[in-house]
């Protein structure tokens, strides 16, 4: 019944047809340089050398590799809640800010943001290091006689990240928060509400999206992290992600490293679909 | 700001405020004056000032090697992601698109998969088609980590933009075609380029996957800082950390400049300023 | 030749038929429209009006019927092909192109050569009296002058038809009603035809030439100013245009359209309507009575008796709230100037009128 006009437009829009040309370089790499590669080493865990889960049962048996994941659960958790109890004031006074000031802290998390990660993980260790700056105060202020061992330590890999991934928590954070006028604590302390209770009642349920949105956000990128955890916890702090860069790079076992690729995206997936509507990519770009 | 009822609340949530943002900027900045120490250790802060490991940076060929290759990439990858996530987000606003939920699905792919994951299975299939560190290697993997940001940036400004004024060029005898590159293109242009921007940042930092598709002497700035970093932790590269950290703030400046232009045109589009009768 | 132009400008629609899910936005509209006419589209929102304008447009596809422009079937024709001029709701200029040069652009799209394209777009920006306008850039005009070169934009290239989207819905009162003399003055001058939508009927009175009134995507009516107001076909049309009082009642006896019969009203009073269509013995009725038909007169005398609940002075006259024995809000408008008393709130009176005006509809079954 519906005769498109031409090939380019159907009424206001373009036709299927054209929609899918304009579509078709998007989908030609992201099927070749995306979904293959995945396939591909998703097939290699589950087939070779023999059909089977015996790589995912390994995983998931074995305890060295069992300490592995849960120290990456252990370290998203405590980088999430971290992150989060660091963003929340600065969100706040963002979203209550305007020009010079609104501006200056927008620059401090959006910096930070879009510093090469190696930077930012090079910083932490000049940091942390054995003859490291902190280190060179503590013993100057004489605080202590000796160096202390920072580096290498699970402390340092929660705080190393979390700085790293603050940016992440502090922009959802503050677009919820920036939506919701000031002039509903106001109502809300007229109509008798105690700061706190304006608080609970009114700012924390409105801000609930953006908060679920950072968490979401930071806990993700935590678990799959590699250049912070890999540099600044070393062998010892190992996490998936250093392990499965171990297995692929030293072990050659490209099986083993797809099972855990394959536990890691089963996970995140899992979470996306769970909160699949606290995924706001549009958080994070036309910002700056 | 109104006066609080609660100014001491207030004031422990500025401060604490504030002290978040050093706690940001700190590590980052204090690389800075430590680059120009002259002494092999870092410290801070530095008993005298050198361009000692600025000139090495300058000197050393392996550096500059892996600048110009990170230079090179993020251009290919910052044209290619923004040609092909443009096209996309025209599709995805004005088109109609089969398996339109399918395809918004791929679009934030890159950025909910673990990079490490994508990495490792880059390297796999890379390794065996004679991609790993090859330039077109590179261009084609960072494109797919930097079309997101394009799409959503390029979305962004085509929301911004209003759909009227493309339905007033067919109204005017413009065709589809015409009418993007008269009109719609000329419009949304500022957030186009600062998703150039945000695609070529994001290739020239990228990390995980140049960590496991580079080759012995091909291989990208932020590979060869991963290796100096673990084998010895040389003040050079807080030189090449402190000429990074200055580019963002240029790329970040860029940007910001990028938006207002957006914004002024979208003020302009919506005939604000001139409403006075 | 102007005479062949202007028969290029027919508009026919054909059974229009635009579903979007479930609703109808347009549900079986055909109307025709003469060559160099002024038709206004007019209706709430949500009526159709702007649906069939797109279809007219080419911005939307019907999913039944025809349209013919010029005798020329379009209904599948892109709109860039359509050789229509197009004023939109909001003033749709081109932000980064000058003044002159959005004029221009549709000439530029047609091949002009630039010489005749700066030419013939001075010529445009005259005809809308901004010729010194043409460097500035739309942001720098006010609202009606921007409105002004969306209009000098959509006429340049003598399009056969001027589509207007409520166009002047943007401009504040005193603005509308100038641009509105304007706009019908221009359209006299070069004969265009208008196909222009609103939801202001004072608009549409103002500047068609006839007035097709929409409801829920359905023609109500179609007719020249003076007949939608003086003989509305349909209760909706006498509710939508004008100020109208409503009584029901039920027919004493059959009619045919334009006979007076005896109507028996559910307040009890026993009066006289005129039949709009033909009506059956017995059936359920709608009657509409236009507030400055009634008159008023001293409690007691033949009519309905009513209670004066407010006096409103409106400066050409005064409306009356009244209340009727079976406590209906009535409206009652006296005009001012000539003489008549005007009731206190509190006072009886009697309402009368004239047979004629109490138009009788038959209810929906």
């Amino acid at each position: 019944m519906r005769r498109p006009s031409s090939f380019l437009l159907a009424g206001r829009r373009y036709s299927p047809a054209a929609s899918l040309l304009l579509a078709a370089p998007f989908l030609l790499l992201i099927v070749v340089v995306f979904l293959l590669p995945l396939a591909t080493l998703l097939h290699e865990s589950l087939f070779l050398p023999s059909p089977g889960l015996q790589h995912y049962e390994r995983a998931l048996a074995e305890p060295v590799y069992l300490r592995v994941m849960l120290r990456t659960l252990r370290i998203a958790a405590q980088v999430t809640a971290l992150a989060l109890v660091l963003a929340w004031p600065l969100a706040w006074v963002m979203s209550r800010s305007k020009g010079l000031g609104l501006a200056l802290l927008a620059a401090a998390v959006l910096l930070p943001l879009w510093t090469s990660v190696l930077v930012r993980t090079y910083a932490w260790m000049v940091l942390l290091q054995r003859n490291g700056v902190v280190n060179q105060w503590l013993q100057k202020l004489g605080l202590t006689d000796e160096p202390l061992k920072l580096l290498y330590t699970e402390p340092a890999v929660v705080l190393a990240m979390a700085h790293v991934l603050l940016p992440f928590m502090v922009l959802p954070i503050y677009s919820a928060l920036k939506g919701i006028p000031e002039d509903y604590t106001r109502a809300a302390q007229m109509l008798g509400a105690s700061a706190w209770a304006s608080f609970r009642e009114v700012i924390w349920p409105l801000a609930l999206p953006g908060v679920t949105s950072g968490c979401l956000m930071v806990f993700l990128l935590a678990l799959g992290f590699f250049v912070t955890p890999a540099l600044i916890g070393g062998p010892q702090q190992m996490m998936i992600a250093t392990l499965v860069s171990q297995q692929v790079r030293e072990m050659l076992d490209w099986s083993f490293a797809g099972a855990l690729v394959g536990i890691l995206l089963a996970f995140v997936l899992l979470l996306t679909v769970i909160f699949r509507r606290a995924v706001r990519l549009d958080r994070f770009v036309g910002q700056g | 700001m109104r006066a609080a009822p609660n100014p001491a609340g207030r004031m422990a949530l500025n401060a604490a405020a504030y002290a978040v943002t050093v706690f940001l900027l700190l590590p980052t900045l204090i690389i800075i004056p430590m680059s120009f120490g002259p002494e092999r250790f870092l410290q801070f802060p530095p008993n005298g000032f050198s361009m000692r490991w600025y000139l090495e940076y300058f000197r050393d060929e392996e550096w500059l090697r892996a600048t110009f290759f990170s230079l090179e990439a993020g251009l290919i990858s910052a044209v290619g992601a923004t040609l092909v996530g443009t096209l996309l987000a025209l599709a995805l606003v004005r088109g109609r698109l089969p398996g339109r939920g399918l395809i918004e699905l791929l679009v934030v792919g890159p950025v909910i998969v673990p990079h490490v994951a994508l990495a490792v299975a880059m390297f796999l299939v890379f390794e065996q088609l004679r991609l790993t560190g090859t330039l077109l290697g590179f261009a084609m993997a960072h494109t797919v980590l930097a079309l997101p940001f394009v799409v959503f940036t390029v979305l962004a400004a085509l929301y911004r933009f209003d759909a009227e004024l493309e339905r007033a060029a067919l109204s005017c005898g413009a065709g589809p075609v015409r009418g993007f590159f008269h009109v719609t293109l000329p419009l949304i242009a500022p957030g186009v380029v600062s998703a150039a921007l945000f695609a070529f940042v994001i290739s020239f930092d990228e990390a995980v996957v140049s960590f496991f598709i580079s080759g012995l002497d091909r291989k990208t700035l932020p590979r060869k800082m991963f290796e100096d970093i673990d084998y010895n932790i040389s003040p050079t590269l807080a030189a090449v950390a402190t000429m990074l950290t200055l580019l963002t703030i240029g790329a970040l400046l860029l940007g910001y400049a990028l938006k207002r232009a957006m914004e002024r045109r979208a003020a302009a589009a919506a005939g604000e300023g001139g409403d006075h009768g | 030749m102007a005479e062949a132009a202007r028969h290029q400008g027919g508009i026919l629609l054909e059974g229009l038929v635009k579903r979007f899910g479930p609703v109808a936005a347009i549900d079986g509209v055909s109307l025709a429209v003469q060559p160099g006419e002024f038709l206004a589209l007019l209706g709430p929102s949500g009526s159709g009006k702007t649906s069939i304008l797109m279809t007219i447009a080419g911005f939307e596809f019907p999913d039944a019927g025809r349209v013919v422009i010029g005798g020329e079937e379009v209904t599948w024709t892109p709109p860039n092909r359509r050789n229509l001029g197009m004023v939109f709701q909001r003033y749709t200029l081109f932000p980064h192109m000058t003044v002159l040069e959005n004029i221009a652009f549709p000439l530029k799209m047609r091949g002009v050569a630039r010489a005749a394209r700066e030419e013939q777009a001075r010529a445009a920006l005259r005809t809308v009296r901004l010729e010194s306008y043409g460097d500035r850039r739309p942001a720098q005009l006010s609202g009606g002058q921007q409105q002004r070169v969306a209009i000098a934009r959509a006429i340049v290239y003598r399009p056969r038809v001027l589509l207007m989207d409520e166009p002047l819905s943007a401009l504040d009162k005193n603005l509308r009603e100038e641009m509105q003399i304007e706009i019908k003055q221009l359209q006299r001058e070069i004969g265009i035809t208008v196909v222009f939508v609103t939801h202001d009927q004072t608009e549409a009175l103002t500047m068609a030439d006839r007035v097709a009134v929409l409801d829920h995507g359905r023609l109500q009516q179609l007719g020249a100013p003076r007949a939608l107001y003086e003989a509305p076909e349909t209760p909706f049309v006498a509710r939508f245009i004008g100020e109208t009082n409503f009584f029901q009642g039920r027919a004493g006896g059959a009619a045919s359209d334009g006979a007076l019969f005896p109507v028996q009203l559910d307040n009890g009073a026993q009066i006289h309507a005129l039949a709009v269509g033909a009506i059956a013995a017995g059936a359920r009725l709608t009657l509409a009575l236009r507030p400055e038909r009634l008159r008023l007169a001293p409690a007691g005398a033949p009519g309905l008796a009513a209670e004066v609940r407010e006096a409103i002075y409106v400066g050409n006259a005064t409306t009356l709230l009244l209340r009727g024995a079976d406590g209906a809000t009535l409206r009652a408008r006296i005009p001012a100037g000539a003489g008549f008393s005007e009731p206190a709130p509190g006072e009886h009176v009697t309402l009368q009128w004239e047979a004629g005006d109490a138009r009788a509809f038959a209810a929906a079954a």
